[in-house]
């Protein structure tokens, strides 16, 4: 079966725009606000997420990018990795709500790696999780905070995130493995 | 008690009686006593026939140039591992040389290698005496003591006599003698502790390195010498294009002088520091590391075609075993030398089977023009006469086999050659009449 | 004094799709003549990030929790140990150091042994540097952990390299077709070595200028077999300098003058001293790098060493980042 779409672009729109409402009502504001958007993809969501609250807040809330491969608990696996990129928080994120932004959350241990670089960074007064898709099998008790859409998946399917600055378009699609008995169409 | 052998149906090759033929070969009481059409020898009782049907018989070789370590140095071979291993390389006598502990420098010590050679030596050995005392380059050795104990010729081989002087006199002393002094020709200043030689390999690596210059500086001064003093020269193992030229001119002007080369630098060059095998990662291999060191294609091709046109009369091994722990460290630590009894007929077929050489310039290297270097006050070397002692070398031309150094009879394992595929192999080894190897058909 | 800041307009841009982990082949790091482009590019990605750590104040990162890093270190040295030891500390790794002057290593005991003892006693990470050159391919074939060479003998020195193609890209951006000069004792040099394989890989060119006897005769014929044509060589140091984008004098040892290879200092310093005269025949812009430690008054005037176009600290600082990506590249790496 090939690749499903469950994100339309305007639905990703639609999601983003929601959660950046949400952020800015769960913390009473804009203010002390700072967007970490996590290597890959989550890195141009943060922006947009921060240009969307600009809009409405007129405030410019602060965007850093994250590369976690320094807190990984699996360092021989490495060489299936893609080569880490900058970590760049230029505010300091002491007394701070810091908003974690990833593309997929899937077993938590991304969060954890990233909570643990928050932290040497910095004393942030809260570390919040913003998520486009939440696909479940969570391996570490962490949480999402805000989700763009939860997505139920089995262990052998794979969820893509593509998002236009990195891959040209927005779309999230599922592929399964195994062709099914009866096809979407049918 | 010696048997009657008769050797049938090899191809016999005697480049000193000019025969290549198939026929047999009779021997009896250690000595060559017929030979002749196949099928028709004298009838025997006692008869042990070596059915030698595909292989070369030819005269025992004879390594002009070997270390037997013995005294001294017995972790790394013994005068009884040294024959054996010189036994499974066919050759028959070997010239061995003095830089043993104590050197080969008093009538003791050359006596004490020729009795335990008789007691425990598998082929022929003929101790080579000092030119110096202590291999010290300074005060000449009671040569003519050496030479009635037995030493068939002087050398300080590892060391070269640095003074032009003592040499020269060493000539002159030797020159009543009538024994050719054999040099190990190398400018220790010049080489300044190099490792190998120095060129664009040595560049790469970065190792010191031993330049050309070297060799040929103490070849010119030591062909100067001998043409002052009349003397016998021997140039050991020669190694580059310049030592070749050098030689070939004085030959041309009547100069008395040898010239020996050794296998490994027929056919290996410098590169082999480098590289191993397939291997992608540079090997830096101190089984590759000898002096005089690997040199380049050109010098290769310079010292085959001294062979082929008389320029350098012989091959002789420079077999120099050592132990692991004096091979396996770092490059620049470890000792010089390879342990080439044992691969060096298949070196040489190799040159064979590829065109460079023939076969019969090969035996004649191996066989009777080592045996003019030594005269015949040791017996009638490298002949199949009627008459002459029995030393016999069987080998097959085609065998295919590949090198496995802990096959070696030597204790030395440091070959460059492990592993190698080679095509020629000694089957058959006889001294004095006895058989003294054997290879085990597999 | 003032310094050249990097050029932080042209900071090396980042890269959508990353290069990929799969470029990586090695299990040691022995010398840049078997580095692809991507893989030096790799490096000195990951330094950049390593670069970051270093800025913080606290400059920990776990990535390297619970591994053992041991320096083997057969010739002094404090400042390339102490980086090695330092990036290793970053990572949170254990590094145990043994110094061959203290160790049983001068007592006798091989290479081989000290090794496998080291081994045996839980490195994860062996980085060695020795006096004889091959001495870590010698080590790779005795030890089954991972091995960096940080020095050997007159060959190899490939982290030095690697910091300072790091070094140049910050403030050039580019190597493709710079013209690097590299002054001094090229025989005995590893600096040099390392250095034309690295900086050919990576585009650029390399002159290579020095007395006539401290340039070793095979020279010429390794760089034609080598097939290294951006590689020349020059005995003037004028032509060597002349619109040179990078200039590297390298440490003149003072035995090389007591062992005959050179006349006198006096002389060397006459003709091959880079001064603040010579230097204005380079580029305007030129960068003047110097491995370390400087023997100032010697290979180079005071002035150039402190000068505003001399990197030479910053090249310290970079070390410590491209040692850190190694450790952390190695430690990642396939066939373990």
């Amino acid at each position: 079966m090939p690749e499903r779409i469950l994100m339309s672009p305007e639905d990703i729109q639609r999601a983003l725009v929601r959660i950046a409402h949400e952020i800015v009502e769960r913390n009473k504001g804009a203010k002390d606000i700072v967007l970490v958007g996590m290597q890959t993809r989550g890195v141009p969501l943060s922006k947009r997420l921060a240009a969307t609250i600009q809009s409405f807040e007129k405030i410019t809330v602060p965007v850093g990018s994250l590369d976690i491969s320094l807190y990984r608990d699996d360092i021989s696996s490495l060489h299936l990795k893609p080569v880490m990129h900058r970590t760049d928080i230029s505010t300091d994120v002491t007394n701070k709500q810091v908003v974690l932004i990833d593309d997929v959350f899937y077993t938590g241990r991304s969060i954890r790696a990233a909570m643990d670089a928050i932290t040497d960074l910095g004393r942030p007064q809260s570390i919040q999780l913003a998520v486009l898709v939440d696909r479940g099998h969570r391996e570490l008790p962490i949480r999402a905070d805000y989700a763009g859409k939860n997505i139920p998946t089995s262990k052998d399917e794979e969820i893509k995130v593509y998002v236009k600055e990195v891959d040209g378009e927005d779309k999230v699609t599922i592929l399964s493995p195994n062709k099914g008995a009866t096809d979407e169409n049918d | 008690m010696p048997t009657t052998l008769l050797i049938s149906g090899g191809r016999i090759i005697d480049p000193s009686q000019g025969i290549d033929k198939v026929a047999d070969l009779l021997v009896a009481k250690g000595k060559i006593t017929w030979m002749g059409d196949k099928g028709t020898a004298p009838s025997h009782a006692d008869l042990t026939t070596i059915d030698a049907a595909g292989l070369v018989v030819c005269p025992g070789f004879i390594d002009l140039h070997c270390h037997l370590r013995e005294p001294g140095f017995e972790d790394k071979e013994t005068i009884a591992t040294g024959t054996k291993a010189a036994a499974k390389g066919g050759f028959t006598t070997v010239c061995c040389m003095p830089n043993t502990n104590p050197a080969l420098d008093t009538q003791s010590s050359i006596d004490y290698v020729k009795k335990t050679a008789e007691i425990e030596g598998l082929v022929q050995v003929l101790p080579i005496g000092c030119i110096t005392k202590g291999r010290q380059g300074k005060e000449l050795t009671e040569m003519s003591e050496l030479a009635n104990a037995g030493a068939i010729g002087f050398s300080d081989d590892g060391n070269t006599v640095a003074s032009s002087r003592i040499m020269s006199l060493a000539m002159d002393y030797s020159y009543a003698l009538g024994l050719p002094i054999i040099d190990h020709c190398e400018d220790k200043e010049l080489s300044d502790g190099g490792y190998m030689n120095d060129g664009w390999v040595s560049a790469r690596l970065g190792l010191r390195g031993m330049p050309k210059a070297a060799e040929e500086i103490i070849v010119a001064r030591d062909l100067a010498l001998a043409q002052l003093t009349g003397a016998r020269l021997h140039i050991a193992h020669v190694s580059t294009e310049g030592s070749v030229e050098l030689i070939r001119r004085a030959k041309e002007k009547d100069i008395a002088v040898t010239a020996e080369v050794t296998p490994h630098h027929l056919t290996l060059t410098e590169e082999r520091v480098m590289n191993e095998g397939t291997n992608r990662l540079l090997a830096y291999d101190t089984n590759a590391k000898v002096n005089p060191p690997l040199r380049t294609k050109e010098d290769i091709a310079a010292l085959i075609k001294g062979l082929k046109d008389g320029t350098i009369d012989a091959i002789a091994t420079d077999h120099a075993p050592h132990t692991s722990v004096d091979k396996m460290c770092e490059f620049g630590l470890a000792a010089f030398g390879i342990s080439g009894l044992e691969t060096a007929l298949a070196c040489l077929m190799s040159l064979v089977h590829s065109g460079q050489l023939d076969l019969k310039t090969i035996i004649s290297k191996l066989t009777f023009e080592p045996a003019r270097i030594i005269g015949t006050g040791y017996g009638e070397l490298g002949i199949l006469m009627p008459g002459c002692r029995a030393n016999v070398t069987l080998f097959d031309p085609n065998k295919e086999w590949t090198v496995d150094s802990r096959d070696f009879a030597s204790k030395g394992k440091n070959t460059p050659f492990d592993g190698c595929p080679f095509k020629g192999r000694v089957i058959a080894t006889i001294v004095a009449g006895k058989v003294v190897y054997r290879d085990n058909p597999e | 004094m003032k310094t050249i800041e990097p050029n932080s307009s042209i900071a090396t841009p980042e890269t959508f799709p990353p290069p990929s982990m799969a470029v990586w082949q090695h299990n040691h790091i022995l010398d840049l003549d078997d580095f692809t482009r991507e893989e030096i590019e790799l490096v000195l990605e990951t330094a950049d990030a390593m670069a970051e750590v270093l800025t913080r104040e606290v400059k920990r990162v776990p990535t390297l929790r619970g591994k053992t890093v041991v320096t083997l270190f057969h010739e002094p040295s404090t400042r390339t140990r102490a980086s090695f030891e330092l990036a290793a500390k970053n990572l949170s790794a254990d590094t145990v150091s043994l110094d061959a002057s203290k160790s049983s290593i001068v007592k006798g005991e091989s290479l081989i042994d000290s090794l496998r003892t080291i081994q045996a006693l839980g490195a994860d990470i062996i980085v060695m540097r020795h006096s004889q050159s091959g001495a870590p391919y010698l080590a790779i074939k005795h030890v089954n952990c991972s091995l960096i060479n940080a020095g050997d003998g007159w060959h190899a020195h490939p982290s030095q390299a690697l910091l300072d193609l790091y070094t140049i890209r910050r403030h050039l951006g580019t190597l493709t077709n710079l013209k690097t000069t590299i002054i001094g004792d090229i025989m005995h040099s590893r600096v040099a070595r390392s250095n034309i394989w690295g900086m050919t890989t990576m585009g650029a060119k390399v002159v290579l200028c020095a007395p006539p006897t401290l340039i070793p005769r095979g020279l010429d014929s390794f760089i034609a077999n080598c097939q290294l044509p951006n590689v020349s060589i020059e005995t003037d140091i004028e032509p060597a300098l002349e619109n040179a984008d990078v200039v590297m004098p390298l440490r003149l040892q003072m035995e090389r003058q007591q062992s005959g290879l050179l006349p006198s200092l006096r002389e060397y310093i006459q003709l091959y001293q880079l001064t603040t005269e010579r230097l204005s025949l380079a580029k305007p812009q030129v960068l003047v790098m110097h491995p370390g430690p400087i023997n100032e008054g010697i290979e180079i005037s005071p002035e150039v060493a402190h000068g505003a176009q001399s990197v030479i600290e910053e090249q310290v600082t970079n070390g410590v980042a491209i040692r850190m990506a190694l450790l952390y590249l190695i430690a990642g790496g396939k066939n373990k």
